[in-house]
C-alpha cells in the first residue's frame, strides 16, 4: 500500500521495528509457558536450568486435572452438537426471511456475545439456583450452547449467503420436501463452514471460564475453572504443562479447519 | 412419448410492495406446445414462470395444470421440469447423481433409475461423461445436464428460464436447435423464458410478448414479426419504423391508413419498380449512411421531420454507394410490408 | 383496477413465513432461556431482600458505597485505557501488515491470532510468569542496568493493563487491518502525485478511509473490557477492583444477591451509555467527514 514511498527507508525501519515488538508482545506469554512446562524445577525459572516431564507425570497422575479435562472436553463436544444444528436452522431463517424479521432475530441471538460474560454467569446463577441445578452440567451446558450459537451464526450466514439458492428450488421442483432440501443439498454443500462452526463451538466451549467459574462446581468443573482457581492459590509448572497441553489441542483445531478450508 | 398436459394461467397478479410484477395475466398453452415468455428484463415473464413453479406465491388468480388446480400446490408436488438460469447444478454431486436424483426422491428402483439416468445422458449426447464432476464441465456440457435432470423423471411440463443466457453465441445456435428437437421428440409442455428476440422466434410455437407485467401480445414468431399489435412489440422486436399517416403516401395516390403505419427497415427498396402499385414512398433527406457488409443502413430526415432507419441489402444497393448526405432520396415499400398498429399514433 | 388478494392464497404465505420463522425457533428459545431470562432476573433481584421482599435497600445500599463508584472509576480506567494503548500499538501495526505483500501479511497475522487462539488462562499464566518479581522482564530490565529495583510490574493495575492489552489487542486489529487492506493502492499513489509526503498521506488519506475500521475496534474493545473479569482476578493481585470483581465478591464472599444485582445493573447501564455515546461520536465523524470532503 505504501508503495507509493519507496524513499521512505527510515520510516519503513521505524514502523517495522515497531511491529516487531508488537508482535513479539503478543507471542511472548504464550512462547514462554512451554518451555516451563518441561523445566526439572519446581521454581518457575526461565529459561530452565534442566528439563524434565515430571510436571506432564503430575498432570497425568492428578484425578482432578484429568476429570477436569475431561469435562471439558465432553462439554466442547455436546455444545458444539447442540449450537451448530441449533444455528444453522437460525440462519436458514435469518436468509429466507429478509428484513425487520431477520435483523430482530439476529439481534436477539446475538445477545448473548454483547453482554459482559459476568452479568451471563451471574443471572443464570440465579436462575440455575432457583431451579437448584447450580453444579449441573446441564447449567454450564445450556450457557455454552448460547455462547456458542453467535459464533456459529457468525460463520454460517455469510456461507448461506454465498450458497445459491436456485439449489434448493432445483431441488424441490425435483421433487424434495424441506428436509431433504435441508439436508441433502444445503448441508453437504456448507460442509466445510459447519466444520468451521462445529470447531469454532467446542473452542467457544472449551475457552469459555466465567460461566464456569459461577455454575460449575465439584465433579463437573471445568479446566478454565480449576485454572483459574490454582492461578489464584498457587502457580506452580503443572499449570505450564496442561497450558501446554490445551494450547497443543486448540492450535491442532485451528490448523484442522484452516487445512479443510484450503482443500 | 410422455403424456403432456396443456396449462391454464388465468388473470394471475402479484405485487410487490407498489410494484406489479403481475398485472391480472391470463394465458393458455396447448398440450404439447412450445411457447416462449418473451420480454425485456422486470416484465414479468421470469415471476410468470416461477409462479408455475411454485416459487412465486400469486397475491390471486389460478394455475391450471390439464383441469388441476395448482395454485397451492407445493413446488415438490408438481411434478414440473425445470432447467434455471444458472442451471443450479448441485456441485456435491458428479453428473450421473445429479440426474438421478429426481428418481431417488421418487423411490425408484437403483437399477432402473441408474438405467434411466443413463438412457436421457446419451438423449442430450453426454455419454461417458457420467462420472465427471460438475465442476469439471464446460458450459455447454452443464447445460445438458440441467436438461438431462429435468426431463429424466418424465414431467408433463418443462419450464426453462433463460437456460442459454451463460452461453457464448455459436455455442447457444446448437443448443437452440437441440433443444427444439428435443421437445419435438418428447411432445412435452414447454415455456421458455428468454429476452432475446431471434431466439424466441426461432424456437418457439408461439411468443407471449410481455411488459410491464402484461402480455402485449400472443401469436407465432411471424405475426409477433410482420403484424405486432402494440407499439411496445413493434419496437421490441426490430429495426422498426413507425411514422404518422401524414408522412407516408400511397404510389397509386390513394388515401393511405390514419393510423401509425409500422415498417421494418430491411422492407424498403429504393427503386419504386420493385414495390407494386399499392406500395407506398416516403420522401426525405439522407442524413447518414453506413456500409454493413451485407446491408447498407441509411437514416432518412422525412419532411415532417421523423428520422426513419432503412435498410438496403447489398445486392440491390447498386446505388447506395454514391448517395450524399443532404440528398433527397424517397424510400419505397410494398404494401404487404406496411402494418398499421392499431390505435397508436407516431 | 386493484384486485382482492386470494385469501388462501395470503393464507400460504404466512404459512411459508410462519415455517422459516420456526427454524429459528430451538436457537431463540435456548437464547431466551440462558441469556435474556438472566439479564431479567438481574433486575428482578436486585429489588429483592434475601428474604424475598421486595426493596430498594439493595440500590441504597450499593449507591451510597464508595467502593461502588472506586470500582465505576477503575472500569472506565481499565477500559479506556486499553483502548488508548490498542490504539496506538494497533493501527501502525495494521499499517505496515496492509502494506506488506500478501504473503507476508498472512504469515503475519497467522502469528498476530496465535494469542487469540490460546486461552486467556494460559496468557494470564504466561504473564504472571514474565511480570513477576523475579521474572523475566524484571530479570532483563536489572540485568542491563536500565533499572537498579525489579519494578512492580503485576498484582497492580499496571499487571491488569498490559494482561487485557493483551487479550484485546488482535480483536482490534481484525476490522482495522481489513479496512487498511480494502484502501484503493491508487488512492495513496494519487496523493503522493499531489505531492503530499508520507505522514501527510497516512493523516489525509489513510487515516480517515480507516476511521471505520478503527471505530469497530473501539466498540468491540469497549464491549469485551467493560465486563472483563479473569485478568483483573489474576493479574489484579486482589488490588484492582473493577465493577466485575465487586460483583463476584459481592456474591461469592458476601452472599449479597442483591447487591451484586444491583451492580449488574450498573454494568449495564455503563454499556448503554458508553453504546450511545459511541453511536453519537460515529454520527459525528460521519458528518464531518462529508465536510471536508466539500472543503
Amino acid at each position: 500500500m505504501l508503495e507509493a514511498y519507496p524513499d521512505n527507508r527510515l520510516s519503513r525501519i521505524l514502523l517495522w521495528s515497531f511491529c516487531a515488538l508488537v508482535m513479539a508482545f503478543l507471542m511472548l506469554p504464550t512462547m514462554v509457558v512451554v518451555p516451563l512446562s518441561f523445566s526439572s524445577s519446581n521454581l518457575l525459572e526461565f529459561p530452565p536450568r534442566a528439563y524434565s516431564l515430571r510436571w506432564y507425570e503430575t498432570l497425568f497422575g492428578s484425578a482432578t486435572w484429568m476429570a477436569a479435562l475431561r469435562t471439558s472436553l465432553i462439554l466442547g463436544a455436546l455444545t458444539a452438537m447442540i449450537a451448530v444444528p441449533l444455528g444453522l436452522l437460525a440462519c436458514i431463517s435469518i436468509n429466507r426471511l429478509g428484513g425487520k424479521a431477520a435483523v430482530a432475530i439476529q439481534g436477539v441471538l446475538l445477545t448473548p456475545s454483547i453482554v459482559p460474560g459476568i452479568l451471563l454467569a451471574i443471572g443464570l446463577f440465579f436462575v440455575l439456583a432457583a431451579q437448584h441445578l447450580v453444579g449441573t452440567l446441564f447449567g454450564v451446558l445450556v450457557g455454552h450452547v448460547v455462547l456458542a450459537i453467535p459464533v456459529a451464526c457468525v460463520v454460517l450466514l455469510p456461507a448461506l449467503a454465498r450458497f445459491d439458492w436456485n439449489q434448493v428450488q432445483a431441488a424441490r421442483s425435483l421433487g424434495a420436501n424441506w428436509a431433504r432440501a435441508i439436508g441433502g443439498i444445503i448441508v453437504p454443500q456448507l460442509q466445510i463452514s459447519l466444520l468451521s462452526a462445529t470447531l469454532m463451538a467446542f473452542l467457544t466451549s472449551l475457552d469459555e471460564s466465567v460461566i464456569s467459574i459461577f455454575v460449575a462446581s465439584g465433579q463437573n468443573s471445568t479446566l478454565p475453572k480449576l485454572m483459574f482457581l490454582s492461578l489464584r492459590d498457587q502457580i506452580d509448572p503443572t499449570i505450564a504443562a496442561i497450558s501446554t497441553l490445551w494450547t497443543v489441542i486448540v492450535v491442532a483445531v485451528v490448523l484442522i479447519v484452516t487445512l479443510r478450508q484450503k482443500s | 412419448m410422455m403424456k403432456s398436459l396443456p396449462i391454464t394461467i388465468d388473470s394471475v397478479r402479484k405485487t410487490y410492495g407498489s410494484y406489479v410484477a403481475l398485472d391480472d395475466v391470463s394465458l393458455d398453452i396447448q398440450a404439447g406446445e412450445f411457447l416462449t415468455l418473451l420480454g425485456p428484463s422486470g416484465s414479468g415473464k421470469t415471476t410468470l414462470l416461477m409462479a408455475l413453479a411454485g416459487f412465486v406465491r400469486p397475491d390471486s388468480g389460478k394455475l391450471l395444470l390439464d383441469d388441476r388446480d395448482i395454485t397451492r400446490l407445493a413446488p415438490n408436488k408438481r411434478d414440473i421440469g425445470i432447467v434455471f438460469q444458472n442451471y443450479a447444478l448441485f456441485p456435491h454431486m458428479n453428473v450421473l447423481a445429479n440426474v438421478e436424483y429426481p428418481l431417488a426422491l421418487r423411490k425408484t428402483p437403483k437399477v432402473e433409475a441408474r438405467q434411466r439416468a443413463l438412457d436421457t445422458l446419451a438423449r442430450v449426447k453426454l455419454e461417458g461423461l457420467s462420472e465427471r464432476n460438475i465442476a469439471a464441465l464446460s458450459g455447454g456440457q452443464r447445460q445438458r445436464v440441467a436438461l438431462a435432470r429435468a426431463i429424466v423423471f418424465e414431467p408433463r411440463v418443462m419450464l426453462m428460464d433463460e437456460p442459454l443466457s451463460a452461453l457464448d453465441k455459436n455455442l447457444r445456435e446448437t443448443m437452440q436447435y437441440e433443444i427444439r428437437r428435443l421437445h419435438d421428440d418428447l411432445g412435452i409442455t414447454t415455456i421458455y423464458v428468454t429476452h432475446d428476440q431471434r431466439e424466441a422466434l426461432i424456437m418457439s410455437d408461439r411468443v407471449a410478448v410481455m411488459n410491464s407485467g402484461r402480455i402485449q401480445q400472443i401469436d407465432t414468431p411471424q405475426q409477433i414479426y410482420d403484424r405486432p399489435s402494440t407499439r411496445f412489440v413493434a419496437e421490441f422486436m426490430g429495426e422498426a419504423n413507425i411514422v404518422a399517416p401524414g408522412s407516408v403516401r400511397r404510389i397509386d395516390g390513394a388515401d393511405p391508413s390514419r393510423e401509425a403505419l409500422m415498417i421494418r427497415a430491411e422492407s424498403f427498396h429504393l427503386d419504386a419498380k420493385l414495390v407494386g402499385r399499392d406500395g407506398v414512398a416516403l420522401d426525405g433527406t439522407l442524413c447518414a449512411k453506413a456500409f454493413r457488409g451485407e446491408n447498407w443502413l441509411l437514416t432518412l430526415a422525412l419532411d415532417g421531420g421523423q428520422e426513419i432507419l432503412v435498410c438496403i441489402p447489398a445486392a440491390l444497393a447498386s446505388g447506395c454507394a454514391e448517395l450524399t448526405t443532404g440528398q433527397r432520396v424517397t424510400a419505397y415499400a410494398p404494401a404487404a410490408k406496411v402494418h398499421a398498429i392499431p390505435g397508436a399514433r407516431a | 383496477m386493484t384486485v382482492l388478494a386470494d385469501t388462501a392464497l395470503a393464507a400460504d404465505a404466512r404459512r411459508e413465513r410462519r415455517f422459516f420463522l420456526s427454524l429459528s425457533l430451538p436457537a431463540l428459545f435456548i437464547v431466551g432461556l440462558a441469556a435474556i431470562l438472566p439479564i431479567v432476573w438481574i433486575i428482578r433481584q436486585s429489588f429483592l431482600t434475601t428474604g424475598g421482599e421486595y426493596t430498594v435497600g439493595n440500590y441504597e445500599k450499593v449507591l451510597s458505597s464508595g467502593l461502588t463508584w472506586s470500582a465505576l472509576v477503575t472500569t472506565l480506567e481499565l477500559s479506556l485505557g486499553t483502548l488508548a494503548i490498542c490504539i496506538l500499538l494497533g493501527t501502525p501495526l495494521a499499517l505496515a501488515l496492509a502494506s506488506a505483500r500478501p504473503r507476508v501479511a498472512n504469515l503475519l497475522m497467522a502469528f498476530v491470532m496465535l494469542p487469540l487462539w490460546t486461552s486467556i488462562l494460559v496468557r494470564t499464566y504466561g504473564w504472571l510468569v514474565l511480570l513477576r518479581r523475579d521474572g523475566l522482564i524484571n530479570a532483563a530490565l536489572t540485568g542491563s542496568g536500565l533499572t537498579a529495583e525489579p519494578l512492580p510490574l503485576v498484582y497492580n493495575f499496571t499487571g491488569t493493563l498490559i494482561g487485557m492489552v493483551h487479550y484485546m489487542l488482535p480483536l482490534f486489529l481484525l476490522p482495522v487491518y481489513a479496512a487498511m487492506r480494502d484502501i484503493d493502492a491508487n488512492l495513496i499513489r494519487a496523493s503522493a502525485s499531489m505531492g503530499a509526503t508520507l505522514g501527510q498521506a497516512i493523516r489525509t488519506v489513510i487515516l480517515p478511509l480507516s476511521a471505520g475500521g478503527i471505530f469497530s475496534g473501539s466498540i468491540i474493545v469497549f464491549i469485551y473490557t467493560i465486563g472483563f473479569f479473569i485478568t483483573p482476578a489474576v493479574l489484579g493481585g486482589g488490588k484492582v477492583n473493577p465493577l466485575s470483581i465487586r460483583i463476584e465478591r459481592t456474591l461469592s464472599t458476601f452472599q449479597d444477591w442483591g447487591s451484586a444485582s444491583v451492580l449488574g445493573i450498573l454494568l449495564l447501564i455503563l454499556m448503554a451509555l458508553m453504546g450511545v455515546m459511541f453511536l453519537a461520536a460515529r454520527r459525528l465523524i460521519a458528518g464531518r467527514k462529508v465536510g471536508t470532503a466539500h472543503a
